[in-house]
């Protein structure tokens, strides 16, 4: 019966060699090979269109049903692919083009895709982010950097290019750790990607770097399961299930027990390698959450062949792992009073304003700075959105990591102490850098330039007012942080954290860096809502960096005291 | 003033004693500090705060400073100094950012003196001033530097780094009011005291954060820094710029660094991360440590030298909770176990190459290299009478010299100078380069001109008697025979193989045996010596150097003649030729193509040619009747150009790809191609034919070869009236407001050819000049220079 299956399927099977599509002709800067690229596209899809009319009128085979959904799967996927091109394309002629092939598709009969959702962000407006064709100059080239790249511009991207100067290191930074030289072959660095995303339920992160671990050859097999990955990728399990989690629980023998095993073992630099990019893509799925990013149009549930009428139901497909059903109750608190939201942008200018005045008058005792970093940690374990129930993840992403029970857990809730790691005994600048420097030349360079920029990123604007010092702000932000994971600033008064951040804004950060998979949009509006989005977005990148880098500390000082 | 501290520190005239020891701490030390009496020493950390008396065979605790019920984070110390003229005053910066002094001289227990709250962040450093009582620096990472009078409460100035961190400040030990500042962002700012508005000077020294600093005790002006970068740099600080005057390349990052006392070049360092020795680096010989200190076994925090005045002994405090004091005669000295090694392959075939000694007394047969050479060869060494580079592992160097006449590369020169590469059709093209090739008595490589003409030219073009001869002498040593082919006539690569590999048993072998004795006579004698008669004492470095002389000395080959034309051709860079280069030699490929067309038509002999077992009659037969395309030979010729550049003749296989073009690129991949262009290019460079190369160059299809020629063409020029750079790119200097190109002789402006003299920076039209040399030496402007015009 097979048999005849493949004799009906012949003429497409054929067909198959010149209908090969070859989308990197489009990332070209060059606008004649783009031109060429995009006309072999028309011919192909076109080709492949009038191949499945014909068998559609000549309902003569019935076995042909089978190939016929195979072609036409083919299809859809080519015409996913295009319609993202219409939309995210850097280059206008490709827009243009791609939409009219769409278009003219449409004309033969054949049911094209639409976009679903609201654009990048479910949590913000389409309309306050940029739209593809009307950025500026300087956006421009890093768009057409990073679809160079990667053949696509991600939502990422497009949230991120709120703060091009971060953005640009941040791309920097992800093309060397995905596709320049380094120790992990392209496949493996793709399927630590997953990995790490997936610990946090991540299906945005999943399914991008699914396709991408595809397209650079990686087995199949292996996205079935941890299990099926090779004995090497599964030893790393551990790691990224700790630094994922708890960090702080990370020792030598970890190491140890990674760099010796046999044939199995990781070398140093891979280590590094792996580490950098295990902190990358937790925080990064931290972004993700934290920001609401839709899924991307031609991954699942960021499309639709469905007509658009029947809308209305398709937003709970695309929830990306997000609980976002109170999100279509379009939240009454989020515009509760205009007045007392600026209330609050008016008391927090002054409580930075006090700060900094009566910071020389009133000295804290040794002892009470040091209970109020107690406290501050100690408190921040209580600080948890009150719709706080558990969550099974979804099937397809759960399949890529095991033990989904190991989650968050503070340092001394179960009476178990860890000493508190003191930034000035092991720092980023003076310890860290060094060390990823030695053993994976030139990414200590890029990640230290996307501390910095994180860091030090300021408009001088907060809210409405203008010309405001928010240093102050940013380092309770960051040093709130790294309080979660027990990381202890000497030169630091923790009470002012407590002065600066209100409870919605700790729950936020709370939920974004340990569990960001709840993170709802009630949380996100919540919070600082006289704030802008881009402001909001600034939030993120904060806690982004800052997470990458109390991971990366625990991490490397394993490291540094396995090799010591 | 430094005299009197020079009598008040040292030990009442006596001689430091000890030896090297380690004593255990309870925790890891942060940094350490010595007291002017050189007798004891202050180790600070986080939980560690301890003064030590350093006795002849052991530490002894002699104090604990951390006293109180409650550890406080004042008490965790990122720094301390023990003040230089005062024993019973200390200083020590907290995590917390509190600087703290104390007072030995207190009756209570606790020393504690006085306390400033200023900073905001965590004190990277303090410093006491060297000869001023009261007078501390700190500097934070909350970007300020303060200066704090000891008799008062709160700071006298604050001087702001712009918001970047602080990581080291140090007082200068020579200028009473000069401090220097190192930051995160790698820069370093020289500071007046007097004046905290604005710093004096600044500069980027190093790429990432600047660690550490030290200025040197005795030349005004050196500083040395440390950075992220892996890097000590030796600045000269004297000049209105800073200026790098050495450079020192670690393996790891750089936390500490401290010049050696009474020792003028050298400096000790220790590392934050991965590295946990101590080096002391002579800064003149960058890549090898002087000298090592391997005790620690975690990463070393602080270093100094015991005394200032005595150069051996440093103690150390480290993670691994442990202070050691290390002699310098215990220290393992890397520079003995490094052998110069090198290798080096003359112009004309010579090979030298410096190797341990064992390695080369294992060979038997060698004899010594002995003055029995007939080209004698000079051998240069400067010695630094202030170098101490005595000691030295000694390596034994060899020199294989080429046969005499044998190894001459004329034939390369004449080759490469006669040989016509463009601009006339492919078979002339062919033909020339076949006769040129004949005369120079290479007949082999004179047939495969003939073929490759045979090949892709219309075979009526080949004079009957051209092709007879050629073919007839192929027939006699056709490629099958190449391997045995007569050393004589083979490529210079080939042969110089050989010949390497004969000499290995042969007398006529030269290898010279150099011992450490050598070396010493020779330091002591302080000249330069000559190879022939006594054994040159040989570095790696000076081999490199060795081969210029070595041709240069020569008598038998005498360079070839300078091209006369070279300098007005390089001054005056042609615009449009360069704009036209990148798409490669047109000009080559439209004349090559017209015989192109009318060969393929005729068509052209088959394989027999290349295969011996064809008689030159079956040849002819071949060329007339078969009707292979040229694409046919396209692999054999493609073989046959790999074949030469095996064997060493890399000049025919660029020839001959010029030469054909198109016909053959596309079969050979660019990166071999590239290879062959750039080998080719350089042998000509070394023979100083830069004509041909450039030819070369401008000719060649390889976009990473024919940019080659366009790197640097720009030209600097300097008015020749206030001898400043002319900036603007017209003819009127932007200061003086003057022409500055008027000819010295008709005193017209010059536009076009404009020569000038390299002495007196005179000229001017290049007809005039040379008109005007002629009759005069002197220079036409009338300043009495003797220019030369050649």
């Amino acid at each position: 019966m097979r048999k005849g299956d493949c004799q009906g399927k012949t003429p497409i099977v054929m067909a198959e060699g010149e209908n090969e599509v070859r989308w990197d002709g489009l990332c070209s800067r060059d606008s004649a090979t783009r031109e060429t690229a995009l006309e072999n596209i028309r011919q192909v899809v076109l080709r492949k269109a009038e191949g499945l009319r014909s068998v559609k009128e000549t309902p003569s085979c019935p076995s042909d049903g089978l190939s016929n959904t195979a072609s036409l799967d083919e299809l859809n996927k080519l015409l996913v692919h295009l319609l993202m091109l219409s939309k995210r394309c850097p280059f206008k002629d490709v827009r243009e083009k791609s939409e009219f092939i769409l278009k003219s598709i449409q004309e033969l009969g054949i049911r094209i895709p639409r976009p679903l959702g609201h654009g990048p962000s479910r949590f913000i407006p389409e309309k306050e982010i940029l739209q593809v064709g009307s950025e500026d100059a300087r956006m421009h080239t890093l768009f057409e950097e990073s679809f160079a790249a990667l053949g696509r511009l991600d939502n990422i991207t497009l949230v991120m290019v709120f703060h091009p100067q971060y953005l640009e290191s941040f791309l920097k930074t992800q093309h060397y750790l995905l596709q320049m030289d380094g120790p992990l072959p392209l496949h493996y660095r793709h399927y630590i990607g997953i990995m790490a995303a997936a610990r946090h339920q991540c299906s945005y992160l999943v399914n991008l770097h699914v396709n991408d671990f595809l397209h650079v050859g990686g087995d199949p097999k292996w996205l079935n399961g941890l299990e099926n990955a090779p004995q090497k990728l599964q030893n790393l399990g551990e790691l990224n299930k700790v630094l994922a989690h708890r960090p702080w629980l990370i020792t030598k023998e970890h190491i140890e027990g990674l760099l010796k095993a046999e044939e199995h073992s990781w070398s140093l630099a891979e280590l590094v390698h792996a580490v950098v990019l295990l902190t990358h893509y937790h925080s990064l799925a931290s972004f993700a959450f934290g920001c609401g990013i839709s899924p991307e149009i031609h991954c699942d549930g960021g499309h639709t062949f469905r007509p658009p009428s029947v809308s209305n139901c398709c937003i709970c497909d695309i929830t990306n792992g997000n609980h976002s059903v109170e999100e279509t109750q379009v939240n009454s608190a989020g515009n509760v009073s205009v007045s007392d939201s600026f209330f609050e942008v008016e008391a927090l200018m002054e409580k930075m304003r006090q700060l900094q005045e009566c910071r020389d008058e009133e000295e804290a005792s040794q002892e009470e700075m040091t209970s109020r970093f107690e406290m501050e940690k100690r408190e921040s374990m209580f600080v948890f959105s009150s719709d706080d129930e558990e969550v099974t993840p979804a099937r397809d992403v759960s399949r890529h990591f095991e033990d989904t029970s190991y989650g968050y857990k503070d340092f001394s809730r179960h009476g178990m102490h860890v000493p508190t790691f003191r930034v000035q005994d092991y720092c980023w600048e003076d310890h860290g850098y060094s060390l990823v420097n030695r053993l994976y030349p030139d990414v200590g360079q890029l990640i230290d330039e996307k501390f910095h920029i994180a860091y030090n990123l300021t408009y001088n604007t907060m809210a409405m007012h203008k010309d405001v010092d928010t240093s102050m702000l940013r380092r309770a932000i960051w040093n709130y942080i790294h309080c979660m994971f027990g990381i202890r600033y000497d030169d630091y008064d923790y009470g002012e954290i407590n002065q600066l951040l209100d409870r919605s804004f700790k729950v936020y950060i709370k939920t974004v860096v340990c569990t960001p998979e709840k993170v709802t949009k009630r949380m996100y509006d919540s919070f600082w809502r006289q704030f802008k989005h881009s402001e909001k977005v600034h939030v993120n990148l904060l806690l982004v960096e800052a997470r990458v880098q109390a991971e990366l500390l625990y991490a490397l000082r394993a490291i540094t005291r396995y090799m010591t | 003033m430094e005299k009197m501290s020079r009598v008040t520190t040292a030990l009442g005239g006596s001689v430091l004693t000890g030896r090297t020891m380690h004593c255990h701490l309870d925790a890891p030390a942060n940094a350490i500090s010595v007291c002017r009496d050189a007798a004891q020493v202050v180790v600070a950390g986080r939980s560690i705060f301890k003064i030590y008396a350093i006795e002849e065979e052991q530490f002894v605790e002699k104090l604990n400073l951390r006293v109180g019920r409650k550890p406080s984070l004042n008490l965790s110390c990122a720094d301390v100094v023990w003040h230089q003229m005062d024993e019973n005053l200390l200083a020590t910066a907290a995590t917390n950012g509190v600087v703290v002094t104390w007072n030995l001289g207190r009756p209570s227990r606790n020393k504690q003196d006085q306390l400033f709250t200023e900073h905001k962040r965590t004190v990277n450093k303090v410093c006491f001033h060297p000869t001023e009582a009261h007078v501390l620096l700190s500097g934070s990472q909350d970007g300020f530097m303060k200066c704090f009078d000891l008799r008062r409460k709160d700071s006298v100035s604050t001087f702001s780094g712009q918001s970047e961190s602080v990581r080291d400040v140090q007082f200068s030990i020579r200028d009473y009011f000069t401090f220097a500042s190192t930051f995160e962002n790698g820069n370093v700012q020289l500071w007046d005291i007097r004046r905290p508005d604005r710093c004096e000077r600044m500069f980027t020294a190093h790429n990432g954060p600047v660690f550490c600093c030290d200025w040197h005790p005795e030349d005004r002006g050196w500083l040395a820094t440390g950075g992220r970068d892996k890097m000590v740099k030796v600045w000269d600080m004297t000049t209105h710029r800073a200026k790098e005057m050495h450079c020192v390349q670690t393996i790891a990052s750089v936390a500490r660094v401290k010049w050696r006392p009474e020792c003028r070049h050298h400096l000790a360092t220790c590392s934050m991360m991965v590295d946990h020795n101590i080096y002391v680096w002579d800064v003149r010989r960058p890549f090898v440590p002087a000298a090592m200190f391997e005790e620690h076994r975690d990463v070393t925090t602080g270093i100094a030298w015991r005394h200032p005045h005595d150069p051996s002994f440093l103690l150390s405090g480290s993670k691994d909770s442990s202070l050691c004091q290390h002699l310098f005669r215990d220290a393992s000295q890397p520079v003995e176990r490094a052998n110069p090694e090198g290798l080096c392959y003359g112009l004309f075939g010579d090979l030298a190459f410096a190797a341990k000694e064992s390695l080369v007394a294992a060979e038997s047969g060698r004899k010594p290299y002995a003055g029995d050479r007939r080209h004698p060869i000079f051998f240069k060494r400067k010695l630094d009478p202030a170098e101490p580079f005595a000691g030295l592992a000694s390596s034994a160097l060899s020199v294989f010299e080429m046969e005499p006449g044998g190894g001459s590369m004329g034939w390369f020169v004449d080759t490469a100078e006669r040989y016509a590469l463009a601009g006339r059709p492919l078979a002339e093209l062919c033909d020339h380069n076949a006769k040129v090739a004949r005369e120079l008595g290479r007949n082999q490589v004179a047939q495969t001109w003939t073929m490759l003409r045979i090949i892709y030219c219309s075979p009526g073009l080949v004079p009957s008697a051209n092709l007879n001869h050629s073919m007839g002498k192929g027939s006699a040593c056709g490629l099958p025979l190449m391997n045995s082919f007569n050393l004589k006539d083979m490529t210079p690569g080939l042969g110089s193989e050989t010949r390497l590999d004969r000499s290995k048993g042969d007398t006529r072998s030269d290898t010279v045996l150099l011992d450490s004795s050598a070396t010493l006579v020779t330091n002591e004698d302080n000249e330069e010596t000559e190879g022939s008669d006594v054994p040159a004492d040989y570095l790696l470095g000076d081999v490199e150097g060795e081969e210029d002389e070595l041709y240069l000395l020569d008598p038998d080959h005498t360079h070839p003649e300078e091209p006369e034309c070279v300098l007005p051709q390089e001054a005056f860079p042609l615009r449009h030729e360069i704009v036209d280069t990148p798409p490669g030699p047109e000009h080559l490929q439209d004349k090559a193509d017209s015989p192109h067309v009318s060969g393929s038509e005729a068509d052209t002999i088959s394989l027999a040619p290349m295969d011996s077992s064809f008689s030159l009659l079956s040849v002819s037969h071949a060329l007339y009747d078969s009707r292979l395309p040229p694409d046919f030979f396209s692999v054999l010729v493609r073989d046959m150009l790999h074949f030469y550049a095996e064997q060493g003749d890399v000049q025919m296989a660029v020839s001959v790809l010029i030469v054909l073009g198109d016909r053959v690129r596309k079969d050979i991949d660019e990166q071999t191609q590239e290879h062959w262009y750039t080998s080719y290019i350089d042998l000509l460079q070394r023979f100083r034919l830069w004509n041909v190369s450039n030819e070369v160059v401008k000719l060649s299809t390889s976009r990473a070869v024919s940019c080659l020629n366009q790197a640097s063409t720009t030209l600097h020029v300097n008015c020749s009236h206030c001898k400043r750079p002319m900036s603007s790119r017209g003819w009127v200097c932007d200061r003086c407001h003057r022409c500055a190109s008027m000819c010295a002789v008709c005193h017209h402006v010059v536009k076009g050819l404009f020569v000038w003299c390299q002495g007196c920076s005179h000229g001017g039209h290049l007809q005039h000049i040379m008109k005007w040399l002629e009759g005069s030496s002197h220079c036409p402007a009338g300043c009495g220079h003797l220019c030369e015009y050649s």
